[in-house]
């Protein structure tokens, strides 16, 4: 038998070749988390090694399955909102857009300007805290200590923006069908202002730290590279698609609340690689830092209600004192609820992550038949087996980093 | 936005007749009614012609209205990036009907394919790894289904005398409450209490 002859030959007399310990070679099948840091959440990979080589990757999801779309049925729409904060922790607020935008556009309610504008503020806002944490956290993935310590801090500035809006640092329940739920005293906004203008130095700090660093690029550049057929066929959306050159981007693409008004850029990159993924959420930063100054310097002059008075929307509190009927109304709504017009209606946002979406069926009742929720992390991480065959093992957690993956997103 | 859709609904129900039942658009938004038979073909149909390029799967999911003789609803959602626009396509599955699976044509509909079986109990005919997906090894029942308690019928704990989580019929000290605030002069269907002898007189 030749050396390196990998064939079994079989005889007459049933014999096969005698194999020494060292030619009988299998796979190596690794189990990668749950509780692993480069898992970026509950994710069980079942992977299947060729020496250090992937050959297969079977992701075990539902880990963190809570049933939301089944809890949704017995509740009332304004009740289910607070699960949407529950899906993608990380960027909360961009959730719940997309439940908001799902009913009004069933009920047809107008959302008052100033609303829409401090919607497009917190989005933003939600998308630089979302990036922040991906690049930051992908980069120690990597090795590199010191990015989440610097991203942290901005994003803990972020957080108190949130809680000075709405009350809760992360569950916010601050998007309301017909606008949002309280308007922002002026000061928040000059401090948000104040932010903006000096959060582009932090990001070039972070730029320094990473993007030429020797270490940083030999883990990412050409590692996971996503093709143009590979977007289509396995449905990738956001960060994901932007990364391989093309400029899809919802905002742009089919705007929603006001983003046709705002003047922004959308990053693309060439290679599709990780490394080209990480440089569009940098600069996705950049943009988002941009949008936030201007819906600013809008909402300066906006000045109005932030929610559109009807059925879905409470009473103002000061009517509430004097009228009967405005007080029977808030507690009917937080009661009963409001009912939304039997129809169905797919809304979806652009998320940090990609597209978000909102498949709702209402029956005319004040709960929803059925709500689906279309996570884009759910089908980024189904095409993990597909990006990683052939990857070394240590370049499976620098493509979870970029493939932006929560799971409270994927598992709902 | 919506003529253009009206049409282009017109045009794919021109071309594949038999497929497409019926062409609705509301709130600006194409649905299509699907025969489950010419689904795959009408999948590929949407996905290479050159008018449509529905060359991203968006979602797949179903539906469950338990008094139906069909008693599902199967929907699809695709995308163009290309033409920038979207499609939703609704297949009426009955219990122990078999979909075909798109997957050959959509590899990304795995997953969800398999999610819909998790949750629905929809069989999906060649569907290369139908195995539960968001559920817990071993779980039984499909969730989603309007028959299903919210509750479950299982529940967990550690039990220190074994040292493993074991799994044991749900009790509940008190009833899950499923709160009905439906005004009793609009939509209630049921009888208030008191008023049984009311229709009697």
């Amino acid at each position: 038998m030749m050396d390196g002859d990998i064939r079994t030959n079989s005889y007459d007399d049933g014999s096969t070749d005698f194999q020494t310990g060292e030619q009988k070679i299998r796979n190596f099948n690794l189990n990668f988390g749950p509780q692993h840091p480069a898992a970026h959440g509950v994710l069980r990979l079942v992977l299947e090694l060729d020496g250090e080589i992937v050959e297969r990757c079977d992701p075990h999801i539902g880990l963190l399955h809570r049933g939301t779309e089944k809890l949704m049925e017995s509740r009332t729409y304004l009740q289910n909102l607070p699960y949407f904060d529950r899906l993608d922790y990380v960027a909360p607020m961009n959730q719940e857009h997309a439940w908001c935008l799902a009913i009004e556009k069933l009920t047809g309610v107008e959302v008052p300007r100033r609303a829409s504008l401090i919607r497009v503020l917190y989005s933003e806002i939600g998308r630089v805290l979302n990036h922040l944490l991906n690049v930051t956290t992908q980069a120690m993935d990597v090795g590199a200590l010191t990015p989440p310590l610097w991203g942290f801090e901005e994003r803990e500035q972020l957080m108190v923006f949130y809680e000075r809006a709405c009350g809760a640092r992360l569950h916010a329940a601050y998007f309301r069908p017909g606008g949002v739920h309280v308007d922002l005293p002026d000061q928040l906004l000059e401090d948000i202002d104040a932010w903006a203008i000096q959060f582009p130095r932090v990001l070039d700090d972070i730029d320094g730290l990473l993007t030429e660093n020797r270490i940083f690029k030999q883990r990412n550049v050409d590692i996971g590279v996503v093709t143009e057929k590979d977007i289509q066929d396995w449905g990738f959306s956001g960060v994901m698609v932007r990364g391989s050159g093309l400029a899809w981007d919802l905002r742009r693409a089919q705007p929603y609340e006001c983003y046709d008004e705002f003047d922004f850029k959308i990053p693309v990159g060439t290679n599709g690689d990780c490394f080209d993924r990480y440089l569009c959420r940098m600069q996705e930063m950049r943009e988002s830092t941009s949008i936030i100054r201007q819906a600013i310097a809008k909402l300066r002059v906006e000045k109005g209600d932030v929610l559109a008075r009807g059925k879905i929307t409470p009473p103002k509190r000061g009517e509430m004192k004097t009228s009967m009927e405005a007080l029977i109304h808030h507690f009917k709504l937080y009661t009963e609820g409001f009912h939304v017009p039997a129809g169905e209606i797919y809304a979806a946002v652009e998320a940090p992550k990609g597209e978000f979406g909102v498949y709702l069926i209402a029956d005319g009742t004040n709960k929803p038949y059925r709500a689906k929720i279309r996570a884009p992390g759910f089908l980024h991480l189904q095409a993990m087996d597909y990006i990683c065959k052939g990857h070394q093992l240590a370049d499976v957690s620098a493509i979870i980093g970029t493939m932006d993956v929560v799971f409270g997103e994927i598992d709902r | 936005m919506s003529e253009a859709l009206t049409e282009l609904g017109a045009i794919i129900a021109l071309k594949r007749p038999d497929a497409v039942l019926a062409s609705d658009v509301a709130h600006g938004e194409l649905t299509l009614t699907v025969a489950l038979q010419y689904l795959q073909g009408l999948v590929e149909f949407l996905r290479d012609d050159a008018s449509c390029r529905f060359t991203s799967l968006v979602d797949i999911t179903a539906i469950d209205y338990p008094d139906r003789a069909a008693r599902f609803d199967v929907v699809y959602h695709f995308l163009s990036m290309y033409q920038n626009h979207r499609i939703r396509l609704k297949v009426a599955v009955r219990a122990e009907d078999m979909v075909p699976s798109i997957h050959t044509l959509h590899p990304s509909a795995n997953w969800f394919e398999r999610e819909v079986f998790d949750m629905f109990g929809i069989l999906f005919s060649g569907h290369p790894d139908l195995r539960r997906i968001l559920t817990d090894y071993g779980f039984r029942g499909h969730p989603l289904r309007k028959d299903f308690p919210t509750t479950g019928y299982t529940e967990v704990r550690y039990d220190e005398a074994q040292k493993r989580v074991v799994y044991e019929p749900v009790k509940l000290v008190q009833e899950y409450r499923q709160f009905d605030f439906m005004s009793p002069w609009e939509g209630a269907e049921y009888i208030l209490p008191g008023d049984q002898k009311a229709g009697a007189k």
